[in-house]
């Protein structure tokens, strides 16, 4: 049998170099089709943890409509502004859940094309969300467009700069980048709830008992284009959210910078044959990839959140940049795949926990945990790429031999 | 400068110029930076901790420029954190210094200790066999809710304990199977089984509590009783949990079992190098198998301990591992991959936590920072700064067979 096919046999595809090289081989073999079967194969095995808890096939199917609805996803098959429409007002919250998972996807996907695992997309979000929120409160008065450029920029910077440290310590000492991300994760969240807890310098200064922040001054608060300004409405950190997507895109694949990340990512060291800095580019990658997630904390900070809590943290912004990791994953580490696997995730952590509010089949704190179960099942099925590329490659060697039919026998003997 | 330098310049002081000597001193000072100002000396001022701590790290740096740099900067980190500690001492009130530094606080410190242990021993098992596992917490969380179901529903904590390792074994073996069969990236899958330990434990804690705390008297983790009394010792090791003794009994069999049996040697080859493991006729993938499987449970262990011991007194909460798996794994990396090393990183990271719920009751800010401190440490243990660590060579890196 010829192995000198396009994709190459299980074997060596286990062997790619890193990460990167991997998830590209794994793409070109399963292309949008992998990612949709796994997030089909979770729902289904969330459904069937459903049914058989709750004892009915029906009930599943009923929470899985509610859940729809409640993501607000049949709002495009009828579009109205108007939030008094239900549809409407879910999917403009789908929304807002959404961009922030943009965001520290784009954050993730981006130290992963660097050949790099950046575990701590949630630290740098703290840090974002910290800086944008201090900057925010202490400013006051300054003119409202500088104001939010200087709290967005000076956030985005110091997560770049926090998420350096890892790249700094990959590239100086060979600290793994996991280790040290997992840690600086921790420290940030730590950290934040020093500065806003009681007795802290950044608590709120009008109750010393609440371990929270003062909240952002108006003239530093993102404007609503969607909804009443302050209350829940859609503000233009989507937009943001969706010029990184493209400033992604344009930096990975249109820049000197991009395609060095990317050599790194794909193997160190042909990148450094090639003359390519990779401990350069390490500290780059990082401090890019920080960047994204602590500008997903800037935007919530001065959107939607306008103060830090500590409670607030637990659940479900800590898990903001968790789930930057299966984003990413899903969306194959591309600027557009992340876009829809933040879509995805957005839609069904609104979806599960507001849109069965109401439900009279299931408790509505019960079916909270679903995106929990189903992000986890999404994440280690789309890590086992050997798994599919094992499924993908037995079904192209059911095809050989429909070939040799096609092809004159002498040939194949002569080979 | 150069007065100082001859001054120096002579036999006696060449002696007291060796940076070993000199890195231990300053290691030494910063570590008494802070403890003079706790009970017994007990400084009331500032100044004392801040001085002898500037000492130190000037000792450090002397030390990092004559070449010895791990000792060097572990001295000046000794003394910037004896000037941290000291400034916090000093600023309390001499009767909560006396009320946070006595027995309960070392019973408080084995008690944050024991789940560290359990998980970071566990942690150990399986990246020596060479399998990374970010997985501890999740684990942990399979353990703190079924166990605490089991020892509800089973009518005794030894069911729990069971129970915990069942559950924790299976969701480690559901690892396993991705990380060593399919070749799964082993923190990719790791980060899955968190998210999955979350729903599950989510889940099933409001479908089978209906969203209610579990109801009193489940049966708890007993503490063994051998001393009673005032004394010292009797406050501060009379009454622990029978799970404390039984993680110190697990340090010494983790030990000889990896360092001085065949068995242990053969997982370290697993760890070091797979192929030529597997040329000597060792089974590779059953080893790795068996390591994740023991990881999970070890780490369910320390789960249950958190539901149904002496802190969380049978009771569950939605993710209520909190990063705890995550500090274990800290642990066992500022440990080492050693089970002493673990343990020594746990005692110092519960003596943090125990420490920062001490502080809460006088300074909450206080207390929350010290919750930095396991973080910290293992990232300055990682930088290389102190001590640096070494990971097994083929941790993290799947075994395939040729």
């Amino acid at each position: 049998m010829s192995s000198s096919g396009p994709t190459p046999p299980p074997r060596q595809l286990a062997e790619a170099v890193t990460f990167a090289a991997r998830v590209t081989r794994l793409q070109r073999a399963g292309g949008v089709a992998v990612p949709l079967v796994t997030v089909l194969f979770a729902l289904l095995m969330s459904g069937i943890v459903v049914a058989a808890t709750e004892g009915s096939v029906h009930t599943a199917l009923v929470v899985f409509k509610e859940i729809f609805y409640g993501t607000g996803l049949n709002w495009l098959a009828h579009p109205t502004t108007d939030l008094g429409n239900i549809s409407a007002y879910n999917i403009s919250q789908t929304l807002l859940q959404t961009s922030p998972l943009i965001l520290t996807g784009l954050a993730v996907a981006f130290a992963f094309r660097c050949g790099m695992f950046n575990i701590g997309a949630n630290g740098q979000y703290i840090v974002g969300l910290i800086v944008a929120n201090w900057l925010g409160v202490d400013l006051a008065g300054l003119n409202p467009f500088l104001h939010i450029l200087l709290c967005i920029s000076a956030g985005t910077l110091a997560a770049a700069a926090y998420a350096g440290i890892a790249g700094i310590l990959k590239a100086t000492v060979g600290a793994h980048e996991v280790i040290s991300t997992i840690m600086l994760n921790w420290i940030a969240y730590w950290t934040a709830s020093w500065l806003v807890g009681t007795g802290g310098p950044l608590q709120v200064s009008n109750n010393p008992t609440v371990p929270e922040s003062n909240p952002v001054s108006a003239g530093a608060q993102l404007p609503d284009f969607w909804g009443q300004q302050g209350f829940q409405g859609v503000h233009v950190g989507l937009f943001v959210a969706l010029a990184a997507v493209v400033v992604f895109w344009a930096l990975l694949n249109r820049t000197t910078l991009g395609y060095e990340v990317r050599a790194v990512g794909f193997n160190p060291d042909a990148a450094a044959y090639g003359g390519i800095n990779v401990k350069k580019n390490y500290i780059r990658g990082m401090a890019i990839s920080g960047a994204f997630a602590g500008l997903a904390g800037t935007l919530d900070m001065l959107g939607g959140a306008q103060s830090y809590q500590v409670g607030q943290l637990d659940i479900p912004y800590i898990q903001v940049g968790f789930i930057g990791i299966a984003v990413a994953l899903l969306g194959r580490n591309t600027a557009i795949g992340t876009l829809l696997g933040a879509l995805v995730f957005g839609a069904l952590s609104y979806g599960s926990f507001h849109g069965l509010g109401g439900s009279s089949v299931i408790d509505p704190t019960l079916a909270s945990n679903l995106p929990y179960m189903i992000e986890g099942l999404i994440v280690l099925f789309i890590g086992a790429d050997v798994l599919i590329l094992y499924v993908w490659n037995s079904r192209k060697k059911l095809r050989p031999p429909r070939r040799p039919v096609k092809t004159p026998a002498p040939e194949v003997a002569a080979s | 400068m150069s007065t100082w330098a001859t001054r120096l310049d002579n036999p006696v002081s060449a002696r007291l110029r060796d940076p070993g000597l000199t890195g231990a001193v300053g290691i030494f000072l910063g570590a008494f930076a802070a403890f003079l100002t706790i009970p017994p000396i007990e400084a009331r001022t500032v100044t004392w901790p801040i001085l002898v701590g500037i000492v130190a790290a000037m000792l450090g740096i002397f030390t990092v420029t004559r070449g010895r740099r791990r000792l060097g900067w572990g001295a000046v980190v000794a003394g910037i954190l004896g000037i941290g500690l000291g400034i916090l001492a000093t600023r309390s009130s001499s009767t909560n210094l006396g009320y946070t530094f006595d027995a309960t606080l070392v019973a408080q410190t084995l008690s944050f200790t024991t789940p560290l242990t359990f998980a970071a021993i566990g942690g150990m098992f399986s990246e020596r066999s060479g399998v990374v596992n970010i997985g501890l917490e999740g684990m942990m969380l399979m353990g703190a809710f079924w166990g605490v179901y089991g020892a509800d529903k089973g009518g005794g904590w030894a069911v729990g304990l069971v129970v915990a390792m069942a559950v924790g074994g299976v969701l480690a073996l559901v690892y396993g199977f991705f990380a060593i069969h399919l070749r799964a990236d082993q923190i990719v899958g790791g980060t899955g089984v968190n998210f999955l330990a979350v729903g599950i434990t989510g889940y099933f804690f409001v479908q089978l509590y209906h969203n209610n705390n579990i109801p009193f008297g489940v049966p708890l983790l007993p503490n063994v009783h051998i001393l009673s009394g005032d004394g010292f010792f009797a406050q501060a090791v009379g009454d622990l949990n029978i799970l404390t003794w039984a993680s110190f009994a697990l340090v010494v069999v983790a030990y000889v079992v990896v360092f001085k049996t065949p068995i242990g040697l053969r997982i370290r080859a697993c760890g070091e190098h797979p192929r030529a493991a597997d040329t000597v006729g060792i089974n590779v993938f059953a080893i790795r198998y068996g390591c994740v499987v023991l990881s999970g449970m070890l780490a369910a262990i320390g789960g249950f301990y958190l539901s149904d011991g002496p802190q969380g007194h049978g009771s569950f909460l939605f993710n209520m591992t909190n990063g705890r798996g995550f500090i274990a794994l800290a642990a066992m990396i500022f440990g080492n991959w050693r089970p002493a090393g673990a343990l020594g990183a746990a005692l110092l990271f519960g003596f943090s936590s125990a420490l920062a719920l001490k502080l809460q009751v006088y300074s909450t800010s206080a207390g929350t920072l010290f919750q930095i401190l396991p973080y910290l440490l293992t990232l300055i243990a990682i930088g290389g700064v102190i001590g640096r660590t070494v990971a097994p060579a083929a941790d993290g890196k799947p075994y395939v067979r040729q």
